[in-house]
C-alpha cells in the first residue's frame, strides 16, 4: 500500500490543502527517520493504527495523517520539530484530541506530534502557588493532584476530565468558573516550549507577569502554530470555604437571559452562571439524574462560593434580581453529592447529547445585554432549517453554545447542519461578540475569520505568527483563510 | 458518529447491534481518561475511544482482524470503567464483545498465543481440571523465571506465579442440595458455585451460604450447574460461551419453574455480569431468549440481595479497618457501587475507599496471564492507592481481584461475604488469623 492510497472521507464544506505529493512519495524515508528518534511502540505508522487519529472532538471532519508520533520528552520533541521543519513536513500538535473545533485534525501530508505520554506532574510549590506540569496531563489531574492539600486549578472546561492542559493552552479554554477566575491566559505563569527549529524555550515562570513583550499572552490561544509546548507553569487557587450552585429556573429563554445581564449589569460576579434550555435540561437529567427541575423553559445554575455569610448574601441579592425577571423555582442543592451531580450533568451536555441525536457543537460569544435576543434569533435560525437545537452555555461570559441536533448519516441534513451553524456565529459577529469563545478557530471557524476580521487585521496576525514559523510548518491549515493568506503564506501544501 | 454499513451488512443482528452502538459514540474522548490502559500506556489506540475506532473500521469494511488490531483489542481488560464515563451511553461491552467473536473468527493467531488461550479454556471453567491443573503447577513455580525469559511464554510465568499454593477440593458447599434455614424460610436463591473460585477459595460459598440461611434465605444448588462462560465469551469464542449460558439457563430455569426462585445470587462479580448478560447473549434464539432473560432478571450480586435484607445488629469485630476494592465488574459492569461499602459499614467495620478506585486492578478474567506486564503496573497502582488508606485488610467481591491484588501485597485480602458473615455470627475469616 502507498501513502497515496490512504485518502479520507469526509463531508464536504470545509478543505484542505491538496498533499504535497513530494512529502508523500517520502512517506518512508520520514517515518524511519521519526522512528530512530522515538523507539518502541513511539511511531505509528499503518493505515489501521493512524485510522484513529485521523479526527477529534470534530468528528464531522476526517483526514488521514502521514504518520504520529507520540514523543517522552521534550528533547525527543525538539529533534522531532527539527527534523520536519528541515524537510519542510507539516506538523499537528494533539493534546487529548478533544477539540470541537478541528484543531488537532490532521493532513495527508502532516505528522501528528501527540503529547499523551507527556503526562507528569513535575513540581507542586505551595508556597508560591504554583504547578509544574507535562504538557499531556489532562486539566482534571492537575485539580486532582492538589484537591487532598485545599487547592484547585481554575479554569474547567467541560471536557476537563480528558482535555489536555497543552490543548487548553493552544485554544486558550475556558469553563464554567472562568466568570470568576478568568480563562487559561489568566491563570497559566509559564511554558516550556519547543519550536520550530527545534530550540527549546521558557517564557514566564513562577510568577504572574514577566517584564518585556507579554509572549505568554500571545502564545496562549495560538492553536499550536507558533510552537509545541510541552511543560506549563499554572497558578494554583485555593478552595473556597464553601460552594453553592443553586438552581434558577425560568418561563422562557428570554427571562433566563434578561436575568443574566442583570446580575452582571448589577456588579455581582459569582462563580459561574450557566444556562440550560428545556431540550438541554432533559438531556442532562436523563444522563445525570441530578434533579434539574424539570417544569421549566429554561434554567440557571448560579454558583456561589465563600462563608456561609458570604454565600447567603450574594444568593439574596441574586434571588431579588431573579424575581424581577419572573424565576418560576429556585433550588438549592442540599448536599455535595446533589452539588456534584448538578455540575456533573452540565458538564457532561455535550456528551450526552450524543444519546439523542449527533450534533456539532457551537462557540459564539455575545455582549450580555444581546443574550436575550440571541437566545430567540437561534431558535429562529435553526427552526429554517428545519433542525432542533439544545442551548447549553457560559452565561456568565455570554459564551454561546448551541448543539444543533441532526443526523450525521444523512448528507442533506449534515450540509444543513453545517450551514445553520454559520449562520448562528454569523449572529453573534452582528450582535457585536465573536466566532469563538473557547474552542478555537481550528478549521470549523477558519472560513468565517474574514467576517469577523479585516484582512488588515488578519494581516498583522499572520506576521506574528510568521515570526515564529516563517514556513506554515505547523498547523498550516488552522486558523487563517485561504483566501486571506495571499502568495507568500502557503494553503497548498509547500507543493 | 458517522456509519458506513451496507444493509446486507446490517442483515446480521450483531453487526446491526454494533452500528447502533457506534452511531452513539460521539468521540467526545471522556473514555480515554478513565481506562487503565490509556493512563498507562498512553496512547489512543489503548483508549476505549481509539479501539472503537479500530472496530468500527474493521467491522465496517467487513476485514478479517489483523495483528495490529487484535493487539489494542487484546489489551482492553473488559473493565468498563469507559461505560460509567461515558455520557453517551455507548455500550462499549457489547461492541468488544461483538468485536472478539469477529477476530476468533476471522484471525489466526500465533501458534504460542493460540496454545495458551486453548489451553486456559479447557483448564479454567473446570472446577476438576482447575483444582489438578493448580496443584501441578506447584512443581512449576519454581521455572517461571526461565519462562519469562521468551516474550511468547510470559503468559506461562504469570500463570505459574499466580497459582496458589493451597487448593480446595469439593465441599457440601459446591455440591448440589439445599440448604435450609433453621427458622422460617423467607426467601429461597440459588448461588452460582463457581468454577475457579471454590478451588481457590471454598470459604466464600460457605460463608454465602451460611449468612443467607442465618437471615431466614434457603439456599439450592442444582444438579448440573456450571461455569458462567464469562471466560470464553471474552475470548470471543461464542458457541462455547451460548453452550455454557444454555445449560445454566435451562438448569435454573427448571428450578424456577418446578419450585421458585427469589434470585440468583452471584459471588464472583465477573461471572454476575455475564449472567445478566445472558438475555443479551441469547436475544436472537427463539428456543432460548425468554428464559434467558428471566434468568438474567434474577441474577443478583450477593451484596445487591443482602442489602435489601433485614440484618440482625452486629457482632462487635474490632472496628477493623477494611479498604473496599470495588471490582471492575460490580462497579462498572453491573453498576453495584454502594451496596458492599454499605453492608460493611452497618457491620461495623471502618470503610475506606483507595484513590483512583475506578481503575482496574489488572486481574480481569485472564487478563493478568495473558498481558502480564501492563496487569502488573496496574497491579502495582492499585496496591500503592490501597495501602495509602493503611487498611488491615482489604476487601473484595470478585476472587480475581483477590488473588491479583493479594499477589502484590502482605495485607491480607478477604471476600466481602466473609466479613460479613463474621460480623453476623460466622467464624472469622482464616485470612485475618493474625489480626487481632
Amino acid at each position: 500500500m502507498t501513502a497515496t492510497e490512504m485518502t479520507s472521507e469526509t463531508s464536504s464544506g470545509i478543505q484542505m490543502p491538496k498533499p504535497d505529493q513530494a512529502i508523500l512519495a517520502r512517506r518512508e524515508e520520514i517515518v524511519s527517520a521519526l522512528k530512530a528518534i522515538v523507539p518502541g511502540e513511539g511511531v505509528v505508522d499503518n493505515e489501521t493504527e493512524m485510522r484513529p487519529f485521523e479526527t477529534d472532538g470534530f468528528l464531522a471532519y476526517r483526514f488521514m495523517p502521514l504518520a504520529v508520533v507520540l514523543p517522552e520528552t521534550t528533547e525527543q520533541i525538539a529533534q522531532v520539530l527539527k527534523y520536519l521543519a528541515q524537510e519542510g513536513v507539516p506538523v499537528i500538535p494533539r493534546g487529548a484530541g478533544t477539540s470541537l473545533s478541528g484543531g488537532a485534525i490532521p493532513q495527508e501530508d502532516a505528522v501528528i506530534v501527540g503529547l499523551s505520554r507527556m503526562i507528569k506532574i513535575l513540581d507542586t510549590n505551595y508556597e508560591n502557588r504554583t504547578l509544574t506540569v507535562q504538557a499531556g496531563a489532562t486539566n482534571l489531574s492537575i485539580s486532582d493532584a492538589v484537591a487532598s492539600d485545599g487547592f484547585f486549578y481554575a479554569p474547567d472546561p467541560s471536557s476537563q476530565l480528558a482535555c489536555s492542559i497543552g490543548g487548553n493552552i493552544g485554544m486558550n479554554s475556558g469553563g464554567a468558573h472562568c466568570l470568576k477566575y478568568g480563562v487559561t491566559t489568566n491563570n497559566l505563569l509559564g511554558v516550556k516550549m519547543v519550536l520550530i527549529d527545534g530550540t527549546v524555550v521558557e517564557i514566564g515562570g513562577e510568577h504572574l507577569d514577566a517584564p518585556g513583550l507579554d509572549l505568554l499572552g500571545i502564545i496562549c490561544g495560538s492553536e499550536g502554530q507558533l510552537g509545541i509546548v510541552t511543560e506549563a507553569t499554572v497558578r494554583l487557587i485555593a478552595k473556597p470555604a464553601g460552594a453553592r450552585p443553586v438552581m434558577f429556573g425560568f418561563d422562557t429563554s428570554e427571562d433566563a437571559g434578561a436575568c443574566v445581564a442583570d446580575i452582571i449589569g448589577t456588579g455581582i460576579v459569582p462563580v459561574a452562571i450557566e444556562f440550560m434550555d428545556k431540550p438541554a435540561i432533559d438531556i442532562c437529567e436523563a444522563f445525570a439524574k441530578a434533579g434539574y427541575p424539570m417544569d421549566v423553559n429554561a434554567l440557571l445554575i448560579v454558583e456561589v462560593e465563600g462563608s456561609d455569610e458570604e454565600m447567603d448574601d450574594m444568593l439574596a441579592r441574586i434571588v431579588t434580581i431573579a424575581k424581577r425577571h419572573k424565576v418560576k423555582v429556585v433550588k438549592e442543592s442540599q448536599s455535595a453529592t446533589e452539588a456534584a451531580l448538578i455540575w456533573k450533568g452540565r458538564k457532561s451536555a455535550f456528551g450526552a447529547t450524543g444519546r439523542i441525536a449527533d450534533y456539532i457543537c457551537m462557540d459564539g460569544t455575545v455582549p450580555l445585554g444581546q443574550l436575550p435576543h440571541v437566545l430567540n434569533e437561534t431558535a429562529r435560525i435553526v427552526e429554517s432549517y428545519g433542525l432542533r437545537v439544545a442551548n447549553v452555555f457560559h452565561a456568565g461570559d455570554g459564551n454561546m453554545h448551541p448543539l444543533i441536533l441532526y443526523n450525521i448519516n444523512d448528507p442533506i441534513e449534515a450540509q444543513k447542519a453545517e450551514d445553520c451553524g454559520m449562520d448562528l456565529l454569523k449572529l453573534c459577529v452582528d450582535a457585536g461578540g465573536c466566532l469563538t469563545g473557547e474552542h478555537g478557530v481550528g478549521i470549523e471557524k477558519r472560513d468565517l475569520m474574514l467576517y469577523q476580521y479585516t484582512q488588515e487585521d488578519l494581516d498583522q496576525q499572520m506576521a506574528v505568527r510568521a515570526a515564529f514559523d516563517p514556513e506554515w510548518i505547523l498547523n498550516p491549515s488552522k486558523v487563517f483563510p485561504f483566501e486571506a493568506r495571499g502568495n507568500e503564506r502557503p494553503a497548498t501544501g509547500n507543493a | 458518529m458517522q456509519t458506513n454499513f451496507s444493509l446486507a451488512q446490517l442483515a446480521d443482528p450483531g453487526v446491526a447491534e454494533a452500528e447502533k452502538i457506534l452511531r452513539s459514540c460521539v468521540h467526545c474522548g471522556f473514555c480515554t481518561a478513565t481506562c487503565p490502559t490509556y493512563v498507562t500506556l498512553g496512547n489512543e489506540l489503548d483508549s476505549p475511544r481509539g479501539r472503537i475506532y479500530l472496530m468500527k473500521d474493521m467491522l465496517e469494511n467487513d476485514r478479517p482482524a489483523d495483528e495490529d488490531t487484535v493487539k489494542h483489542i487484546d489489551r482492553c481488560l473488559s473493565c468498563l470503567s469507559c461505560m460509567t464515563t461515558c455520557p453517551s451511553g455507548v455500550h462499549y461491552m457489547h461492541l468488544v464483545d461483538h468485536a472478539r467473536v469477529h477476530i476468533e473468527e476471522t484471525y489466526k493467531r500465533p501458534f504460542i498465543n493460540r496454545m495458551t488461550r486453548n489451553m486456559l479454556t479447557r483448564i479454567l471453567p473446570y472446577r476438576d481440571r482447575f483444582a489438578f491443573a493448580t496443584r501441578l503447577s506447584v512443581l512449576g513455580k519454581p521455572f517461571a523465571s526461565l519462562f519469562d525469559k521468551v516474550t511468547p511464554l510470559k503468559p506461562i510465568a504469570a500463570m505459574l506465579r499466580l497459582a496458589p499454593s493451597k487448593i480446595y477440593g469439593k465441599t457440601e458447599f459446591t455440591s448440589p442440595g439445599s440448604f435450609k434455614p433453621e427458622k422460617q424460610t423467607q426467601g429461597r436463591v440459588t448461588i452460582l458455585t463457581g468454577c475457579a473460585q471454590p478451588a481457590l477459595d471454598a470459604g466464600i460459598n460457605k460463608a454465602t451460604i451460611e449468612l443467607l440461611n442465618r437471615v431466614g434465605v434457603e439456599v439450592v444448588l442444582p444438579e448440573g450447574e456450571g461455569c458462567c462462560g464469562a471466560l470464553v465469551h471474552h475470548m470471543g469464542k461464542e458457541h462455547q460461551a451460548l453452550e455454557s449460558a444454555k445449560n445454566n439457563v435451562r438448569i435454573w430455569h427448571e428450578e424456577i419453574e418446578k419450585n421458585g426462585l427469589d434470585a440468583i445470587i452471584v459471588t464472583t462479580s465477573g461471572c454476575g455480569t455475564t449472567i445478566k448478560d445472558y438475555g443479551f447473549m441469547l436475544r436472537n434464539d427463539a428456543e432460548w431468549a425468554e428464559r434467558a432473560a428471566k434468568v438474567s432478571s434474577l441474577a443478583m450480586d450477593i451484596s445487591e440481595y443482602l442489602v435489601l435484607k433485614e440484618l440482625p445488629a452486629p457482632n462487635d469485630t474490632g472496628e477493623m479497618v477494611i479498604a473496599y476494592h470495588a471490582a471492575c465488574s460490580l462497579q462498572h459492569g453491573q453498576q453495584v457501587k454502594s451496596p458492599p461499602k454499605d453492608l460493611l459499614k452497618a457491620a461495623g467495620f471502618k470503610v475506606k475507599e483507595a484513590p483512583e478506585s475506578h481503575l482496574c486492578c489488572g486481574s480481569a478474567g485472564t487478563y493478568n496471564i495473558m498481558q502480564p506486564e501492563i496487569a502488573g503496573q496496574l497491579r502495582e497502582r492499585k496496591v500503592k492507592n490501597i495501602e495509602s488508606t493503611k487498611p488491615q485488610a482489604i476487601a473484595a467481591g470478585n476472587i480475581g481481584c483477590l488473588t491479583q491484588i493479594g499477589s502484590g501485597t502482605d495485607i491480607p485480602t478477604v471476600h466481602t461475604i466473609k466479613l460479613l458473615n463474621w460480623a453476623y455470627g460466622g467464624e472469622k475469616p482464616e485470612e485475618l488469623s493474625n489480626i487481632l
